[in-house]
């Protein structure tokens, strides 16, 4: 385990014990979804209740199935790119880096200095925005309706202007390629992204002023919805909400994919794991991902975006696999591919950190209010379309 | 972080009887795989969970892969003996003589249900490490040990190749269709999945449409 973890043994199903109840009251069954305004799209959580006490949760997946790893196998390599825009599609240049580098790995294709840049500038600008959202969601499902989303958006708002000045789409993307990027970035566009990132800072202070020590936050979100390091690892939760549990893992720091062991940043953890962490955990994580932005634009080199020897056309990779993993905003992103020699892959398997980080939402609900059954769901930071797939 | 060849051999010191296989895999990721019985691979999956140097705490990835039955044709030299007519000898007169003919023979490797699990460490920030295992066929005999109860992760992975390629997981403690609906009958993900027929098609179906629309219409006795 990881520093400042016990090295408890885990035997098998690892889950808090059910609170009986006194067997005069009767439960209720409550199906929460799939059309609830807190769930973040089509998504039901089955509940059994003990008069306000949640003492059963089964999440019910797959209302916005549409086997997008069928779909993958159907068609060739390149052609599954804008699909995984639709992923997560809150941050699709994440999704298009993951499955890039799945593929390069599969291949052995290196990528340009530049566009290894690119990628990271774009990854840590997605980085900022999902959190950003993702903290103004968790507010809104608080009953601050509106105003707190609405400040994240604005600045989201300006972000996805960029997205969209460089690659032409604000959410659907499509802008990786196997041993690059699509198109180069100007330095009009490098400009206007140093300019959006030096007024950031600027927002962190004022949505931290306004929120850190906001009695309502504090009283709704400290000792709730606590979820142990042991069970976090075990459960293979990623991302922020496995770093607000106290594990030092961050894909970023670990595999040092791209070129991230280039930039100083340093992983934030949790102490309590409960939803304040998550909420803290993202707020720091998005002044680490601004360091990081303004290092990549200070060394941000010339040259090509795009491998000149990078095979484009009649892309035919040798038999074999490859699981290639980033760190998402959500959690661990990984594709995993088989090839058989033809142009189209013969397994393309997507390992949704969505759907996995779901796997702890019961154990974290149990013995809560059914009212904090929705910031425990707001905090875990999911996106349907990667949910089903 | 330990080779391939060395964590089999970790594993077969520690599980007796273990009867791993390692799959190489030729790509540049060199990511190569670890075969594992069904009968061992609990005790297997416990191992590397809990040794001190191993510590692959944490199941990253689940995958489900459907290998069909494959034709394999082969070339084999046979030699039998043949009967020819004796050479200026009476007619009718025959002696046998061996010949060495080229054959084509066919054999159909039956196919299975694999599942792929990536194995990290977050205590010692390594992997990944590989396993499979695999069914005996992909009809009746598709059952696999669960690995929920070593790694809470393969709770809804599992669940989920349950329900698109059809494999059973002995073990797990609530194995139901994750995405598609409990009455769905096949399991899409399979490489030889037919996509139902209840597709409606408007009046005024052309082009390549045309002859699906008109098979799909006489079937459901519409009339073309």
């Amino acid at each position: 385990m990881g520093a400042g973890i016990k090295t408890e043994k885990l035997e098998g199903w690892n889950r808090p014990p059910v609170i009986e109840t006194d067997g005069e009251s009767e439960l209720l069954e409550l199906a929460m979804g799939p059309h609830h305004p807190s769930t973040h799209g089509v998504f039901r959580m089955d509940l059994a209740l003990d008069g306000e006490r949640v003492v059963k949760l089964k999440p019910v997946f797959g209302y916005l199935h549409r086997n997008h790893e069928k779909l993958g196998e159907g068609q060739s390599y390149l052609a599954s790119m804008p699909y995984t825009d639709r992923l997560d599609y809150i941050c699709p240049l994440t999704n298009n880096w993951a499955y890039a580098l799945a593929v390069e790995k599969l291949v052995g294709q290196a990528v340009p200095e530049r566009a290894e840049y690119l990628r990271v500038i774009l990854a840590e600008l997605t980085r900022v925005q999902n959190h950003a959202s993702a903290i103004g969601f968790l507010l809104q499902e608080m009953g601050a309706s509106g105003t707190p989303l609405m400040y994240a958006f604005r600045e989201r708002e300006k972000i996805l202007d960029l997205f969209e000045a460089l690659t032409g789409s604000r959410m659907m993307c499509n802008y990786m390629r196997f041993g690059g990027c699509r198109v180069d970035a100007t330095d009009t566009w490098l400009n206007a992204t140093r300019k959006v990132v030096a007024a950031l800072p600027a927002f962190v202070d004022e949505f931290e002023a306004f929120l850190q020590t906001n009695e309502i936050l504090m009283a709704r979100t400290q000792g709730t919805g606590i979820l142990r390091p042991e069970l976090a690892v075990n459960a293979g939760v990623t991302g922020p909400m496995l770093r607000a549990s106290g594990v030092d893992y961050d894909i970023r720091k670990v595999d040092h994919y791209g070129i991230y062991d280039r930039f100083k940043f340093r992983v934030p953890l949790g102490d309590h794991g409960d939803i304040y962490d998550r909420y803290m955990i993202r707020m720091l994580e998005i002044r680490e991902s601004l360091g990081i932005l303004e290092q990549a634009l200070k060394e941000i080199p010339g040259g090509p975006v795009m491998d000149p020897k990078a095979k484009i056309r009649g892309f035919r990779p040798k038999a074999g696999e490859a699981y290639g993993r980033i760190e998402a905003p959500k959690g661990e992103l990984g594709f995993y591919l088989i090839s058989d020699g033809s142009p189209n892959p013969y397994r393309y398997r997507v390992r949704p950190p969505s759907l996995i980080n779901l796997t702890v939402l019961e154990d974290m609900a149990l013995g809560a209010n059914v009212a904090d059954v929705v910031l425990i769901f707001g905090s875990v930071d999911i996106v349907l379309g990667e949910v089903d797939r | 972080m330990k080779t391939v060849e060395e964590i089999k051999a970790a594993i077969e010191a520690a599980v007796p009887g273990a009867g791993l296989e390692i799959v190489p895999n030729p790509s540049p990721s060199a990511q190569h795989s670890l075969l594992l019985r069904p009968e061992s691979a609990i005790a297997v999956a416990t191992f590397l969970r809990d040794d001190g140097e191993l510590a692959l705490d944490f199941l990253s990835n689940v995958t489900g892969v459907d290998w069909l039955d494959k034709e394999i044709a082969e070339k084999v030299k046979v030699t039998r003996q043949v009967s020819r007519p004796v050479e200026g000898g009476e007619p009718g007169q025959v002696q046998m003589v061996e010949e060495t003919v080229e054959e084509t023979r066919k054999h159909v490797q039956s196919g299975y249900l694999e599942v792929v699990y990536h194995l990290f460490s977050m205590a010692k920030k390594h992997g990944p490490v590989v396993l499979r295992m695999r069914t005996e066929n992909r009809t009746d005999r598709v059952e696999l040990p669960s690995f929920t109860p070593v790694w809470r992760s393969a709770e809804f992975q599992e669940r989920e190749i349950f329900d698109l390629f059809g494999v059973v997981f002995k073990g797990h403690p609530d194995l139901r269709r994750l995405l598609m609906w409990d009455e769905f009958k096949d399991h899409p993900m399979r490489r030889d999945y037919v996509d139902p027929d209840d597709f409606e098609y408007e009046p005024t179906a052309h082009d390549e449409v045309l002859k699906r629309a008109q098979e799909h219409n006489e079937k459901q006795g519409l009339g073309t």
